[in-house]
C-alpha cells in the first residue's frame, strides 16, 4: 500500500501529510509533482492544503488545469481513493470530482481554530473506524470554506449519504453558532456517490498526534489504511 | 559638482557624506554609484547612528550562539540551530497598511531563508494609534489583513504576537515581525561571496520600480504621509515567496550554492556590495540580464529597487544549469547576471555601458556617527506625578470590568484567528493559551521536503517564543523600561516551562538627530545590554528603526524584544488556564505599591505618568528558577505572569482560559512593606510575579522550592466555582474587592476588540 501526495506550486500541507503517513503510521508515501502525468501506482492520492498557485483567480481554479489532475481524475473514475484537504477539497470541487462550490467565509475573513465535527457517514473508506455521530475535534484554517450547492444537489448528497462531516458544537449539535464559515447545512466534508473521493475543509493531518492538542485525525488515516489492507 | 551634490541630498545623503564618497572613490560618482551609496549608507541599511551602541549588546550566553547580519541563532541541541530575527516595517505600513505589513513578513522570512534555515514560525509585535480613531482602525485592520494574506499563503504559522494601542502611534504605527527558522549546522548557508569565476545568479520576481528609495527616503527620515510616498512601498507576492522558499531549500541541497542573500532593503546594491565585502572579493554584473517588470528602467533604478521576493546566489562555476533548473521547475526567474571577481570592486554594466565601479568595502562600510544626547524635558514632569492625587475608587469591581475591555488587555482572538497558526504541525501551545507559543521540533524539518525520520530519534526538545515591550514604561524610563521588556519576555518563556536562551531586538525610536530621542535610544540599549548580560542571554540579531515621528507625534521609545527559549521535554510544557477544582493558587513574587505607567492609570484616568515599576533582577531570577524547577518536577498545573492590568487581569485570564472560577484571599503576606492601596494591589504592575496553580497535595513541595531559591511565595487561594472572587484580609477584617462570574468577564474580554471593529464598520 502506498500513498501519494500531490505537490502543487503553493501547496503548504504536503509535508505535514507526509510526516503523518510516514513518521506516525510508517507507511510508504511519496510526493507527486504537479507536472507528472502518472501517479506512480499509488493506492491513495492526497491533495493537500495550501494556496496552490496563490489561490489567484479562485482557490483551486488554476490547479485543476495542472497536468497531474488528468491522472487524478482518471484514477478517481477507476475507483482509486482520493482525499482533498482544505485547498485539496477546493480543487476537487473545481475539477468536478465533487459537486458544489466554495464561497468566501461568511465573515469574509480567514479563520484558524479548532472546531468540532460530527461524523455523518462511517461507511466510507475514510471514516470506517469512527462511530456514527461521533464528535471529533479538528483544526480548520481557510478563507474559502463556505460550501454551497443547489437544492437538488443537496438532496442527492443526503439521499446518497455523501455528507461525511458537519460542523457542530461540543455536544454534537450542528447549530449556526457552531458553523465557522457559513457553509450550507454546516457541511465540512463530502464524498462522491461512489465514496472513493472525499473533500474536507478541516485538517486531519494537524491533529494526528497528542502533542498537537487532538489526535482525532488518526482514525481517518487508520480507516484508509484498513480499507486498503482489506482490498489487497 | 553642485548638481551632483543636490542629487545626493535629494537621495537622502548629507553633504558631508557626499564629500566622503568623493574622497573615497577619488572622483565624482556616476548617477548609479550615487544611488548605490544613498541606499547602502542610509540609516536603515548602514546603522550609521546606532552601530556604536549596538556593539555593547552581549553576544554570548548559556547556549552556543551565533550572530549575523541577516539573522542569528542558538544551538538547541548538538548541531541543530534555531535561527531568528525581528525586523520592522513601520513607515510602509503607515502609508499602505496591507502591503507594508505583508512585505515586512516577506523580507524577514527571506532573511531566515538566506541562512539555510526553513522558516517555521512568525511572531508579530504591533502598535497602533488609539482605536477610537477611524484612521487607526484602518491601519490596524489593514496590517492584520496584510499579515494574514501573506503569512497564511506562504505556509509559515503565525504563532504568537502582541498588540498595543496608544495615541503616540497615530502617525507612526509599528509593525515588527519576527521569523524563526530551523537548520542543521551542516546545511547552514553563508552570505560571503567566494570563488573567483563563480556565477552570480538572480532568482525570483522581476525587478520593477516599486520600493525605490524605501530604505533611504522612506525609512531613514521622519514620516510625511503623502500619496507621493506610496511608490516607495514595495508590493508583495506571497505565492512567489512560497515557491522561493522551497526552491532555495532545494537548491541549497544540491551543494552548488556557495552563498546567498536576500534582496531586501537596497536590493541589488546591498547584496552585491555586502556579499562581496564579506567574502573579500568583487562582483561584475550586467543589469541588462536582470529580469524586469517594465521597460526603460535606468541602471540606478534597477540598483535601488526594492521589488520583493528576490534573492542573489553565488553558484559554483559549471553547476549553473543545475541550480537554474531547480528555480525554473518552481516557476521562478533564474538568470546568471555576472560573476565573482578578484578585484574587490562592484562593477555594474548595463549591456556594454559601464555604470558603476566602486570598492565593495567603500559601499559596505558607511561612516559611523556619535550623536549628541540630552535627557528629554518631559521626564521631570511625568516622573513627579503624585499618585495620591488619584482617589482610590470605591467600586473596584466596576474598574475591573472596565479594564477587561481595554484594547491593550482584551482578548486578541479577532486578530490571531485570522492567522494560520497550526500549519507545519509543530504548534503545541497556540496564541491565547499561554504567555508564549510552544513549538515541537521535528528533526527532519530543517531540510527540503520532510523526509523519513526513522533513523533519528524524535527530539523531545521544544522551543518557546514570545515578543514583548511595554513602551509606556520606556517613555517614563527608557533604561528601566527596556530592562523590563527583557525580564518580561524571559518570564513569559518561563511560564510555559522554557529556559530563556536568546534574544533578537527591534529598536523603534524617533529621530536620532534630536538629542532627546537619541538619549532614549542609548538608554534603552543600555537597559537591554544590562538585562541580557544578567540573564546570560545573547542578542543574536536585530534591527533599528529610527525616525518614527512626524510633525504631529513621536512614538514612545519601543525597543521590541523577541525571545526564544528551550524546553528540554516539550511534553512538560504548561499553559495559563486553571485546570482543576481545588488546585491551590500560589503567587510567586511580591505586590508593591506601584501604579506608575500602569494600564489602569492610562485607560481609566488617561494618565501616562509616574515611575514604572521597579525591577529587581535577582528577585526576577529567583522567580524564574522556582517556576522552571516546579514545572520540571511536574508540580505546576498552570502558570501566568502579571503584566498589564496587574494581579486581577492575570488571575482573570487564568479563569477565562480554564473556564473555571477562583477564590482569592490577599493579605499582608503577599505585599511588600508600605503597601496601602487596594487599586495598586489589584491593578498595579509590579514586576517579577508569576501566578501558578498546584495540586493540593504538592503545595508544600512548591513552597519549599521557592524557599530554596529565595523566592517569596504566598498561597492566595484555590481554583473552583463559576466566579472569580478576590478579598482582602487584614487580621479579622475582611473586605470583598472583586466578585465576577467568569462568563461575564469573558463577554467583556472577548467582545472588546470585535466591538471596536464593528463600531468602525457601522460608521
Amino acid at each position: 500500500m502506498r500513498f501519494g501526495i500531490v505537490v502543487f506550486a503553493g501547496s503548504n500541507c504536503d509535508q505535514d501529510c507526509y510526516h503523518v503517513i510516514r513518521n506516525v503510521f510508517k507507511k510508504p508515501v511519496e510526493y507527486i509533482w504537479h507536472e507528472d502525468a502518472n501517479l506512480k501506482g499509488v493506492d491513495c492520492v492526497v491533495l493537500p492544503g495550501g494556496f496552490s498557485y496563490g489561490d489567484y483567480l479562485r482557490p483551486g481554479a488554476i490547479a485543476k488545469f495542472s497536468k497531474v489532475m488528468d491522472a487524478v481524475i482518471e484514477f478517481a473514475q477507476m475507483g482509486g481513493l482520493v482525499i482533498g484537504i482544505c485547498n485539496g477539497f477546493q480543487i476537487l470541487l473545481e475539477a468536478g470530482l465533487l459537486p458544489g462550490a466554495m464561497m468566501r467565509n461568511s465573515s469574509l475573513q480567514f479563520v484558524c481554530k479548532f472546531v468540532h465535527l460530527r461524523v455523518e457517514n462511517v461507511e466510507t473508506p475514510f471514516t470506517n473506524l469512527y462511530q456514527f455521530g461521533q464528535v471529533v475535534r479538528m483544526p480548520i484554517a481557510h478563507g474559502d470554506g463556505n460550501y454551497y450547492c443547489d437544492e437538488q444537489t443537496l438532496g442527492l448528497l443526503k439521499v446518497n449519504g455523501q455528507i461525511v462531516f458537519r460542523y457542530c458544537d461540543e455536544n454534537g449539535n450542528a447549530t449556526p453558532m457552531a458553523n465557522p464559515n457559513g457553509s450550507l447545512e454546516n457541511i465540512a466534508g463530502i464524498c462522491n456517490e461512489r465514496k472513493n473521493v472525499l473533500g474536507m475543509m478541516p485538517h486531519p493531518e494537524r491533529c494526528s498526534e497528542d502533542i498537537l492538542g487532538s489526535a482525532d485525525g488518526l482514525l481517518l488515516w487508520q480507516s484508509i489504511i484498513r480499507w486498503l489492507d482489506g482490498k489487497s | 559638482m553642485e548638481s551632483m551634490l543636490q542629487k545626493a541630498i535629494a537621495l537622502g545623503l548629507s553633504e558631508s557624506e557626499y564629500r566622503l564618497i568623493v574622497e573615497r572613490i577619488g572622483r565624482e560618482p556616476t548617477d548609479t554609484e550615487l544611488a548605490m551609496f544613498s541606499v547602502e549608507w542610509s540609516e536603515h541599511c548602514g546603522y550609521l547612528r546606532s552601530r556604536k551602541h549596538l556593539r555593547t549588546l552581549p553576544k554570548a550566553g548559556k547556549y552556543h550562539s551565533m550572530s549575523g547580519s541577516d539573522a542569528g541563532g542558538i544551538e538547541i541541541e548538538n548541531g541543530l540551530w534555531v535561527i531568528f530575527k525581528m525586523e520592522s516595517h513601520n513607515h510602509p505600513s503607515q502609508i499602505e497598511p496591507k502591503q507594508g505589513a505583508a512585505t515586512g513578513i516577506g523580507g524577514i522570512v527571506r532573511d531566515i531563508l538566506a541562512t539555510g534555515a526553513r522558516p517555521i514560525a512568525l511572531i508579530d509585535s504591533l502598535r497602533f494609534g488609539d482605536p477610537s480613531s477611524a484612521k487607526a482602525r484602518y491601519i490596524f485592520s489593514g496590517v492584520v489583513d496584510g499579515i494574514q494574506w501573506y503569512g497564511n499563503c506562504i505556509g509559515v504559522p503565525t504563532v504568537a504576537g502582541e498588540v498595543y494601542f496608544n495615541d503616540c502611534y497615530r502617525t507612526n504605527c509599528i509593525v515588527g515581525v519576527m521569523c524563526i527558522g530551523i537548520v542543521k549546522q551542516e546545511h547552514m548557508m553563508s552570505s560571503a561571496a567566494k570563488g573567483v569565476g563563480n556565477a552570480v545568479i538572480y532568482v525570483g520576481n522581476p525587478t520593477g520600480r516599486d520600493g525605490i528609495g524605501g530604505c533611504s527616503i522612506l525609512a531613514s527620515h521622519e514620516l510625511r504621509e503623502e500619496l507621493s510616498m506610496r511608490p516607495t512601498v514595495q508590493l508583495g507576492d506571497p505565492f512567489t515567496e512560497k515557491c522561493l522558499i522551497e526552491a532555495c531549500l532545494e537548491a541549497y541541497r544540491s551543494g552548488a550554492v556557495v552563498a546567498v542573500k536576500d534582496m531586501g532593503a537596497a536590493g541589488l546594491t546591498c547584496t552585491t556590495s555586502e556579499m562581496s565585502a564579506a567574502g573579500g572579493v568583487g562582483m561584475r554584473i550586467d543589469l541588462s540580464m536582470v529580469p524586469k517588470r517594465e521597460k526603460g528602467m535606468d541602471a540606478w533604478e534597477v540598483m535601488m529597487s526594492e521589488s520583493q521576493e528576490r534573492m542573489l546566489l553565488i553558484v559554483e562555476r559549471g553547476r549553473e544549469d543545475e541550480v537554474l533548473s531547480i528555480f525554473r521547475k518552481w516557476g521562478l526567474n533564474a538568470v546568471v547576471i555576472g560573476e565573482v571577481t578578484m578585484d574587490g570592486m562592484v562593477t555594474v554594466y548595463d549591456g556594454e555601458q559601464l555604470c558603476a565601479k566602486v570598492k565593495a568595502d567603500d559601499l559596505a562600510e558607511p561612516p559611523e556617527y556619535d550623536l549628541p544626547m540630552e535627557q528629554p524635558k518631559y521626564l521631570e514632569a511625568v516622573r513627579s506625578f503624585d499618585i495620591t492625587s488619584i482617589a482610590e475608587p470605591e467600586n473596584l469591581n466596576d474598574v475591573a470590568k472596565l479594564l477587561l475591555t481595554s484594547p491593550n488587555i482584551a482578548s486578541k482572538r479577532w486578530i490571531y484567528e485570522q492567522y494560520d497558526h497550526t500549519v507545519q504541525t509543530n504548534t503545541v501551545v497556540a496564541p491565547g493559551d499561554a504567555d508564549a507559543a510552544v513549538l515541537r521540533i521535528k528533526p527532519e524539518m530543517g531540510i527540503f521536503m520532510v523526509a523519513d525520520s526513522e533513523e533519528s530519534q524524535p527530539s523531545r526538545k521544544g522551543i518557546a517564543v514570545t515578543a514583548d515591550c511595554n513602551s509606556l514604561y520606556c517613555y517614563l524610563d527608557p533604561y528601566l523600561g527596556a530592562q523590563i521588556a527583557v525580564a518580561e519576555a524571559a518570564r513569559n518563556l518561563v511560564c510555559v516551562g522554557a529556559e530563556p536562551a536568546g534574544v533578537t531586538d527591534c529598536l523603534c525610536f524617533g529621530n536620532p538627530d534630536r538629542p532627546d530621542r537619541f538619549w532614549q535610544f542609548v538608554n534603552a540599549v543600555r537597559g537591554i545590554a544590562d538585562a541580557c548580560s544578567f540573564f546570560e542571554l545573547p542578542v543574536v540579531s536585530g534591527n533599528v528603526s529610527f525616525y518614527n515621528e512626524s510633525e504631529e507625534a513621536v512614538i514612545h521609545p519601543t525597543p521590541l524584544i523577541g525571545m526564544v527559549g528551550v524546553i528540554e521535554d516539550v511534553n512538560k510544557h504548561v499553559t495559563m488556564s486553571f485546570k482543576n477544582e481545588g488546585d491551590v493558587i500560589i503567587l510567586l513574587g511580591l505586590c508593591k505599591d506601584e501604579l506608575g505607567g500602569s494600564e489602569y492609570l492610562r485607560f481609566v484616568y488617561g494618565i501616562e505618568a509616574g515611575k514604572p515599576p521597579q525591577l529587581d533582577l535577582s528577585l526576577e531570577r529567583s522567580v524564574h528558577r522556582t517556576t522552571l524547577e516546579a514545572i520540571r518536577n511536574g508540580l505546576v498545573m498552570s502558570a501566568h505572569d502579571c503584566s498589564e492590568g496587574g494581579l486581577f487581569i492575570c488571575i482573570a485570564e487564568c479563569c477565562m482560559a480554564g473556564n473555571i472560577g477562583a477564590h482569592i484571599t490577599l493579605s499582608r503576606k503577599c505585599i511588600a512593606e508600605g503597601h496601602a492601596r487596594m487599586d495598586s494591589l489589584l491593578f498595579g504592575e509590579s514586576q517579577s510575579r508569576i501566578v501558578i496553580s498546584v495540586p493540593c497535595g504538592l503545595v508544600n513541595h512548591a513552597l519549599e522550592l521557592a524557599e530554596k531559591h529565595g523566592c517569596p511565595a504566598t498561597v492566595i487561594g484555590a481554583v473552583g466555582g463559576e466566579c472569580l472572587t478576590i478579598e482582602w484580609r487584614d487580621g479579622d477584617v475582611v473586605r470583598g474587592l472583586i466578585n465576577l462570574p467568569v462568563e461575564e468577564m469573558r463577554i467583556l474580554y472577548e467582545g472588546a476588540i470585535p466591538a471596536l471593529i464593528e463600531a468602525g464598520i457601522a460608521e
